[in-house]
């Protein structure tokens, strides 16, 4: 299905938009409507004032109505947009129309300022913006013979000059501040203009600050604070722009206090389907008034919109010539853009715009922060190094000392650099432990990992993403050769292939190595203790070291009966009781030596681990379905079941979850989990690779209408295939974006078996599937493994004192600490 | 002047106890003790059992290992991964924090602590 762009305001930016998006959007993936409160079609604001020197309106249009047509775009004029439910995602206009939207483009520009004069209202006082504005002028110029403009900016001037074009015998330019163009021009330049404009026959008035405008109805003349008057019978206001964002402030958007929708760096709102760009957008606390920042954020937003790519805009991004030198790099194919403005005396980088490829960001970003001294070729900051000679200056290498690195900690380059030369410091933890960088948000990690393996590579030594101190392999590596070599116990593992003890970032890579390969019981053969401690304990450790239970609900269904066994079971050991995100029960505060018997009343009722401790599958959530939805067209809780139980307790190198919808309505938010289904007509629809959390990704499509055993099998293949090649604790949507080729790269791997994996993939998921157990039973089962579930060895009745609840509503929670 | 320390041995539990290469707790005149069997280089070490960091008592549920040239051994909280010196108490991970550590030994398959 297309996704759909509802571009509200049809003017300048707004169509420079859509033309963007049109010329990019070559495989149509996108269904484009535009709003327009003016009835015609977007013309050249810029030129406006020569409409009075013979130009039509065809003329300044920037493409008629037909050109929307033929390239598929509904263009709805002189009907604009009034509310936005962003919860629904859909607009309304001003004559009731309702239209949905994927993305939404915010392009309604700007309207003139009127100052609260008393008399603005009268007749013969205009402002200066549309075509409209200038019809109403025309007419009403031919009856009057003395005008005057309020604003002696750029535009005012502009106004005045279109007042003596419309033959009006006296024109006068009111300005409050002391000198013309005060925010453009400087004093001396400010009196040389003046006498200009003065020859052509302009009366400049400064220091005037009107007070009210006169006349009964009509204007006559125009009252000053200093009590002096002048007759007129026509007024232009010219007293500066403000910014459209009224619908954007009803809807919830964030705005500034002097007006203008905020927008980030990449022109996102506040909110992430809602782009502002033009004269609405506030982009660094800025309203660009000007119609080529505005272009510039059209492409980034159409860019953004339509790959989905990176972009980045830094430092005074949308600074033009003159008052810089700008460079850019354009590769259409590749969809990528990227521009540089640099300071006139070539010295700084003053900021730009990267789309598609944001890598150099965090570098180009300290680069104009620490106004560093460019190097000759400055391009090569933006393209990266492009092979030949060496890397040499650019870089995080070529940054200063000074340069901030990590900005959350405030840890400069120098700092860092001085622990990998002087204390050899040289992994990542190790710069963590000693300067706290990238301990924060994490956003300089990337460029803290670079600055690690350039000034290792500058002193001659080879650099690999190895696991930790303890093995010299990735862990795909390590994967494979526990695999070939029929490992199955984390001694052997480190013993063969690793050096020293290990610890606590190899020990569990290693055990979820051994579970995703032979699914075996974890807690047996010596492989307990190299657990995390919530698989250890196969509970999830809580704030005051108790531990909470969590029960398989496959699918979310459950019985009466089983729901008054876990209240039983609850009332019994006290549990703080909820029901979470994921449609299943989650039971807090269980003493450790309590676990064992707790989970024996539940497996003796049927239930089985629910695994919300491992890096294994979690839930598959389902919604109604056709079993009594009214607009369900399969049976979503049934393949929800099916799916949930064939891969419970599959160990992965990050959590995995899935949820079964009945149909396109997707009430079980399948599109926001790692693989989701969607019921069709046909069958179903499988989307892989989204989730929730931290950075909310939504699924991508893998395939159509398939039926239930063509499904299990993609899924079987896509699990083995991210199994066995993601890193550590990295989820699916993030692993994607490291393939190269991305979903189409791994359509084709998975449906069309270019890898030819497929048929060994299914024979190991299998495998897989035969060899589970449920992982309490087996503990429940064994006097020696119900042993460990003590919190003293030497007194297993005693439960740790310093476990301590306080009261909350009819329950308890975790007592705060410190 | 001598300052007399007298070390009290008591006696914890017995060495099947605790897991190897792990830990386990024990409770010795009032106080939480963590006690680690360092299977892999035949060492035992003993802890306190609270880890400084969030005042919980889980350090002998954290997984042990070693790091750096004189594989230092340690173990890792479970609750944030601070990680301390079993030989020093010492925090690894940057904080200023000292964990108390005990003397430990061996005798007939048992656990003994030493305190002060
Ligand atoms: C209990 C629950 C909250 C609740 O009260 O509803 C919960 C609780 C925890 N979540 Fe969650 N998450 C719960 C649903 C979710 C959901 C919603 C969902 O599954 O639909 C999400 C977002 C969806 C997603 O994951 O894509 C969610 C995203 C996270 C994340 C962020 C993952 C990410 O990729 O960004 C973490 C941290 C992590 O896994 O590293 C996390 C980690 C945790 C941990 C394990 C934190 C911890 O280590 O203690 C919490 C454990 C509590 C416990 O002991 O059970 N939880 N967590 C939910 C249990 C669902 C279940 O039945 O298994
Ligand atoms: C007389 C004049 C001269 C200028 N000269 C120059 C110049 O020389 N150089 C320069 O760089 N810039 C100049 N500008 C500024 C330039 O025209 C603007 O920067 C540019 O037009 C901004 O484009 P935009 O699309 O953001 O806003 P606009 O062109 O104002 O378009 C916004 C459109 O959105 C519509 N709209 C608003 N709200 C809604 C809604 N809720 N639903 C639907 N539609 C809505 C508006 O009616 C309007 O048609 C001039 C402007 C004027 C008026
Ligand atoms: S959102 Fe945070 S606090 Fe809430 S359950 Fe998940 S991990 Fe815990
Ligand atoms: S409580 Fe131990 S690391 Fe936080």
């Amino acid at each position: 299905m297309k996704q759909k762009i509802i571009v509200v305001g049809n003017g300048m930016v707004g169509y420079k938009f859509c033309e963007k998006l049109i010329a990019k959007d070559t495989t149509k993936k996108f269904e484009l409507i535009v709003f327009g409160e003016e009835i015609r079609p977007a013309y050249d604001r810029v030129h406006l004032s020569e409409y009075f020197a013979g130009k039509t309106i065809e003329d300044l249009t920037m493409a008629p109505a037909s050109w929307y047509a033929e390239n598929g775009i509904n263009l709805i004029l002189s009907d604009p947009i009034v509310d936005i439910d962003r919860e629904a995602k859909t607009v309304r206009s001003h004559h009731g129309l309702l239209e949905s939207y994927d993305y939404l483009v915010m392009a309604t520009g700007s309207g003139a300022f009127v100052p609260p004069i008393p008399g603005v209202e009268k007749d013969g006082v205009f402002v200066y913006r549309t075509i409209e504005d200038l019809d109403l002028m025309q007419t009403h110029a031919k009856k009057a013979t003395k005008g005057a403009v309020i604003g002696g900016g750029l535009l005012g001037l502009e106004a005045a000059k279109a007042l003596l074009d419309l033959g009006l015998q006296e024109v006068h330019v009111i300005e409050f501040a002391p000198r013309l163009m005060p925010r453009q021009i400087d004093e001396a330049g400010s009196k040389v203009l003046q006498a200009k404009l003065e020859t052509l026959g302009l009366q400049i008035h400064l220091n005037k600050n009107t007070q009210e405008i006169v006349g009964n109805g009509i204007i006559e003349a125009m009252q000053f604070a200093d009590g002096s008057r002048l007759e007129v019978d026509m007024l232009v206001i010219s007293a500066g722009i403000k910014p459209r964002d009224e619908v954007a402030k009803v809807a919830g958007l964030e705005v500034g206090i002097r007006g203008g929708i905020v927008v980030d760096n990449a022109l996102q709102t506040s909110d992430p389907n809602i782009f502002a760009i033009g004269e609405c957008a506030l982009a660094h606390q800025m309203i660009y008034g000007l119609v080529a920042p505005g272009y510039e954020m059209a492409e980034v937003v159409a860019t953004k919109i339509l790959i989905g790519v990176d972009v980045a805009s830094f430092g005074d991004a949308f600074i033009q010539e003159p008052h810089a030198q700008t460079i850019v790099f354009e590769n259409s194919a590749k969809g990528i853009y990227k521009r540089i403005n640099i300071s006139n005396d070539g010295k700084y980088l003053l900021g730009g715009i990267l789309v598609g490829d944001a890598e150099q960001y965090n570098m180009l970003l300290q680069n104009t922060k620490n106004k560093t001294i460019l190097p000759p070729d400055p391009e090569d900051l933006m393209l990266g190094a492009r092979g030949g000679a060496e890397d040499g200056a650019s870089g995080v290498m070529a940054l200063p000392d000074e340069a901030l690195i990590c900005s959350c900690e405030a840890i400069t380059k120098g700092a860092i650099y001085h622990e990998i030369i002087e204390n050899k410091v040289t992994t990542l933890d190790g710069i963590k432990k000693c300067t706290k960088a990238g301990t924060g948000c994490g956003g300089c990690v990337p460029m803290v990992k670079d600055l690690i393996n350039e000034t290792m590579k500058s002193q001659g030594v080879f650099v690999r993403n190895i696991l930790c101190e303890h093995f010299d392999y990735t862990r795909q590596e390590l994967f494979d050769l526990v695999k070939i070599k029929n490992f199955r116990t984390y001694d052997d593992v480190l013993d063969h292939l690793g050096k020293g003890d290990g610890c606590e970032v190899c020990k569990p890579a290693v055990a979820s190595i051994l579970a995703s390969l032979w699914n075996e019981m974890i807690l047996e053969k010596g492989n307990a203790t190299v657990q995390d401690s919530n698989d250890r304990f196969l509970a999830n450790i809580q704030k005051n070291g108790t531990y909470s239970v969590v029960p398989r609900i496959p699918g979310g269904e459950i019985t009466p009966e089983k729901l008054i066994v876990i209240g039983q079971v609850a009332l019994k050991y006290n549990l703080y009781t909820k029901i979470t995100g994921g449609q299943r029960i989650d039971l807090f505060g269980a003493h450790v030596s309590d676990l064992p018997d707790i989970w024996e009343e539940l497996v003796n009722a049927g239930f089985e681990s629910g695994h919300a401790y491992g890096k294994s599958l979690r839930t598959v959530k389902s919604c109604v379905g056709s079993t009594w939805c009214r607009f369900g067209v399969q049976d979503s809780v049934s393949f929800a079941i099916e799916v949930e139980e064939r891969y419970r307790g599959l160990r992965s190198p990050h959590k995995l979850k899935s949820a079964v919808s009945g149909c396109t309505r997707e009430c079980a938010e399948a599109q926001s989990k790692d693989f989701g289904i969607i019921a069709t007509e046909k069958g179903w629809n499988l989307y892989v690779c989204g989730n929730g959390g931290v950075k909310p990704r939504h699924a991508e499509l893998l395939a159509t209408d398939i039926d239930s055993e063509t499904c299990l099998r993609y899924i079987d293949r896509f699990l083995m295939f991210y199994i066995k090649t993601a890193e550590p604790l990295t989820r699916t949507a993030p692993w994607l974006d490291k393939m190269e080729g991305g979903i189409n790269y791994l359509k084709s791997v998975i449906i069309d078996d270019v890898l030819g994996m497929g048929e060994q993939w299914d024979a190991e998921m299998n495998l897989l599937v035969e060899a589970y157990k449920c992982e309490w039973k087996e503990v429940v089962d064994s006097p020696e493994l119900r042993k460990r579930f003590t919190h003293f060895v030497n007194a297993p009745k005693v439960k740790d004192p310093n476990a301590r609840f306080e009261p909350m509503r009819e329950m308890v929670k975790a007592a705060e600490w410190k | 002047m001598v300052l007399e320390t007298t070390t009290t041995w008591h006696m914890a539990c017995y060495t099947d106890d605790i897991p190897e290469n792990g830990g386990a707790c024990a409770l010795i005149e009032g106080e939480q003790i963590a006690i680690y069997n360092f299977s892999r280089r035949g060492e035992w070490y003993a802890t306190q059992n609270l880890c400084p960091h969030r005042q919980q008592m889980a350090l002998s549920r954290g997984m042990i290992g070693s790091t750096g040239v004189e594989a230092e051994p340690k173990v890792a909280c479970p609750f944030h991964k601070k990680t301390f010196s079993l030989k020093s108490g010492e925090c690894l991970s940057g904080d200023d924090y000292v964990i108390k550590t005990y003397p430990i030994k061996i005798e007939n398959g048992q656990i003994f602590i030493g305190m002060e």
